[in-house]
């Protein structure tokens, strides 16, 4: 990961800016706080809203259903009792931990060009962990009794099993999500100042008012702010790193061939990383378009963005070949079947799609005209969120459905419901986007501001 | 003490280079009782005040103990005492199993202890603040800088201070009603 965010310093080299030229305190804080402060949002805007909606009221029909009827509904059985639920909750995961990455370990690493993409891909973050925690809640079969996960005395007076993978995917999901959201929040609260101190209506006053609880950018304040700002991302660090980690354990600790394998962690992380970026720059390739904003998130940003998904892409590669490696270095039979199984067994093409969209289709970035070109990126990152998605799909399901004994092997079909519930989700995730960008400023215009000619210091002997 | 008339004079900068030169001639001219305000933390300006280390790093290090001997304790508590379960013979005392949720609960606890330490020593939410009295200051939080030297200090003198400000070549001298 190391090689991932490490980028040549900015200083004497020919590529583009990070923050177009001609801006000042003023104009960056007038372009990012308009679109919050304007009357009317574009058209697209509610045409996108719309259709976003109306998916996640076929996730709420989707979810009814299944609390009425059970997780019969879905295509999951024995032998494969993980089906769409984990597979979509490892992949809702996964892309919000490119949120983290980019707010705390590129802080970190100093990395001014994190900037103008941080706050929407940690909203990003939050929205893709809201979607994904659903997804283990509904299979729990009686999801009004998810609260047993947790430690609390109980009348009872069972405790829960604390050795378990699956209790520590409760504490590292429920800690990811409180974490992820106080950073967020903290790094809101002088964009609120802002949206407060500039709303017209007294609605917004009022509201953005309170949210802001009165913050007025005290030198004081900022000195105690940026510590806890630091800290935030120092904790952040190995809490990322820890939540895909423990997700993978839910497979690793497990005996099932194709599942416990040492290189899980590393493994989970990078392609957590990988599926991150690749869903931030999808997202951001249109809105920096659609809101006129390629002076903030210019070609530099894409360029990084996709170094960065160029180099996790090729450690999830090296994921997969030694997958394969040790299949065939282990001279276990079952290790060996795993493998064969998922070069010609029933789900190939599925592997096959994984390798072309995960392994593939990245190595075009190698090359700069491939990297300077908004349209080749857009369509490279849209191959990594499907590849990624296959991937989770060859993890849970070809290891699933033959294991040991082939008396027990079957097969995995998903229902209507299955998907109805996935697509759900991607409209729940898009529409929490649509009215993010609507009411919340999608840039950190605090920090924008550090970045404008302007913010130079000349250097005094004080 | 008697309340102070006025919460303090307050000098408008347009520029942070203007504003750093002034923060560094009120402390010279001893004055202590100052604030100043900033659309975006400057670290220079946090030098010219002579901010003190802030003691948030203790108190998140103080979070993160709580967090992993509370989590830690819960668990062997469970495990050993509250509901032992006996899994293949293993020890009930499993600690390399308890570490994954001891790591989560000492991230969360102090990371709870950084926002709300943060926030707590900067007395937020505050609802309300004399600054906010000065019809410009909204601008603040968009591209302007502000001094402000206030009544309680010792050397503050209404007009004197006034006086002095305004040689700090500030855009603007407005006075903070309460």
């Amino acid at each position: 990961m190391s090689e991932a965010t490490v980028t040549p310093p900015s200083a004497g080299d020919a590529r583009p800016p990070i923050i177009g030229p001609g801006h000042t305190f003023g104009t960056v804080t007038d372009k990012i706080s308009a679109v919050v402060l304007s009357r009317r949002p574009p058209r697209w805007w509610f045409v996108g809203l719309a259709i976003s909606f109306s998916f996640t009221m076929v996730l709420l029909y989707a979810v009814s259903y299944l609390i009425v009827k059970g997780i019969g509904i879905w295509g999951v059985n024995i032998p494969v009792g993980w089906g769409f639920d984990i597979i979509n909750f490892v992949w809702w995961i996964g892309i919000g931990h490119a949120g983290t990455l980019i707010s705390a370990i590129l802080l970190l690493l100093r990395q001014e060009w994190r900037t103008s993409i941080n706050r929407f891909a940690e909203a990003m973050t939050l929205f893709a962990v809201a979607c994904a925690g659903m997804f283990p809640i509904l299979h729990l079969g009686r999801p009004w009794l998810f609260y047993w996960l947790l430690p609390y005395p109980n009348t009872m007076a069972i405790w829960p099993q604390f050795r378990s993978p699956l209790m520590w995917d409760v504490f590292a999901v429920s800690t990811y999500a409180t974490v992820s959201l106080m950073f967020w929040f903290v790094g809101l609260i002088p964009d609120l100042a802002t949206l407060r101190d500039r709303s017209r209506s007294r609605i917004g006053r009022a509201v953005y008012g309170m949210l802001a609880m009165g913050w007025r950018g005290s030198a004081l304040h900022w000195h105690r702010y940026e510590t806890a700002y630091l800290l935030l991302a120092g904790l952040s660090t190995p809490l990322v790193v820890s939540v895909h980690t423990i997700v993978s354990f839910d497979f690793a600790v497990g005996l099932i061939p194709g599942w416990h394998a040492t290189i899980f962690p590393p493994y989970f992380v990078a392609g957590a990383i990988y599926a991150g970026f690749a869903m931030v720059m999808t997202l951001a390739i249109p809105l920096r378009r659609a809101y006129g904003l390629e002076d903030f998130i210019t070609m530099r940003h894409l360029d990084n963005m996709s170094r960065v998904m160029l180099a996790t892409g090729l450690v999830v590669a090296y994921g997969y070949m030694m997958e394969a490696f040790m299949a065939w270095y282990s001279a276990n039979t079952y290790e060996e079947y795993m493998i064969s199984n998922r070069f010609h067994g029933p789900y190939a093409w599925v592997y096959w799609s994984l390798m072309v969209c995960n392994v593939l289709a990245v190595q075009g970035i190698w090359f700069q005209r491939v990297r300077q070109s908004v349209p080749a990126l857009f369509v490279i990152s849209m191959f990594v969120n499907f590849g990624m998605w296959f991937e989770r799909f060859i993890i849970v399901v070809t290891s699933l459905h033959r294991d040991f004994l082939p008396s027990s092997w079957g097969m995995y079909y998903p229902t209507v419901w299955d998907f109805a519930t996935f697509f759900g989700t991607i409209g729940l995730f898009m529409s929490l986007l649509f009215l993010f960008l609507r009411f919340l400023p999608m840039i950190s215009i605090f920090e924008m501001r550090t970045l404008v000619p302007e913010a130079d210091v000349k250097e005094e002997p004080a | 003490m008697t309340r102070p008339l006025t919460h303090g004079l307050m000098a408008e900068f347009t520029e942070p280079n203007e504003l750093i030169a002034a923060v560094r001639a009120t402390r010279a001219a001893g004055y202590t009782h100052v604030d100043v305000y900033t659309p975006y933390p400057i670290e220079e300006v946090s030098e010219a005040l002579h901010l003190k280390r802030s003691g948030l790093p203790l108190l998140v290090l103080i979070g993160g103990i709580i967090g992993c001997t509370a989590g830690f304790g819960l668990q062997y508590w469970a495990a050993t005492m509250a509901y032992p379960i006996n899994v293949g013979g293993r020890p009930f005392n499993s600690w390399p199993a308890f570490l994954p949720i001891t790591f989560e609960t000492t991230v969360l606890v102090a990371a709870l202890f950084a926002v709300l330490g943060m926030l707590a020593l900067n007395g937020l939410p505050m609802p309300y603040h004399p600054v906010f009295n000065v019809p410009r200051f909204a601008l603040a939080s968009r591209d302007r800088f502000f001094l402000c030297i206030e009544a309680t200090d010792p050397q503050f003198d209404r007009e004197g201070t006034r006086r002095f400000l305004e040689r700090q070549v500030p855009r603007e001298v407005s006075e903070v009603d309460h």
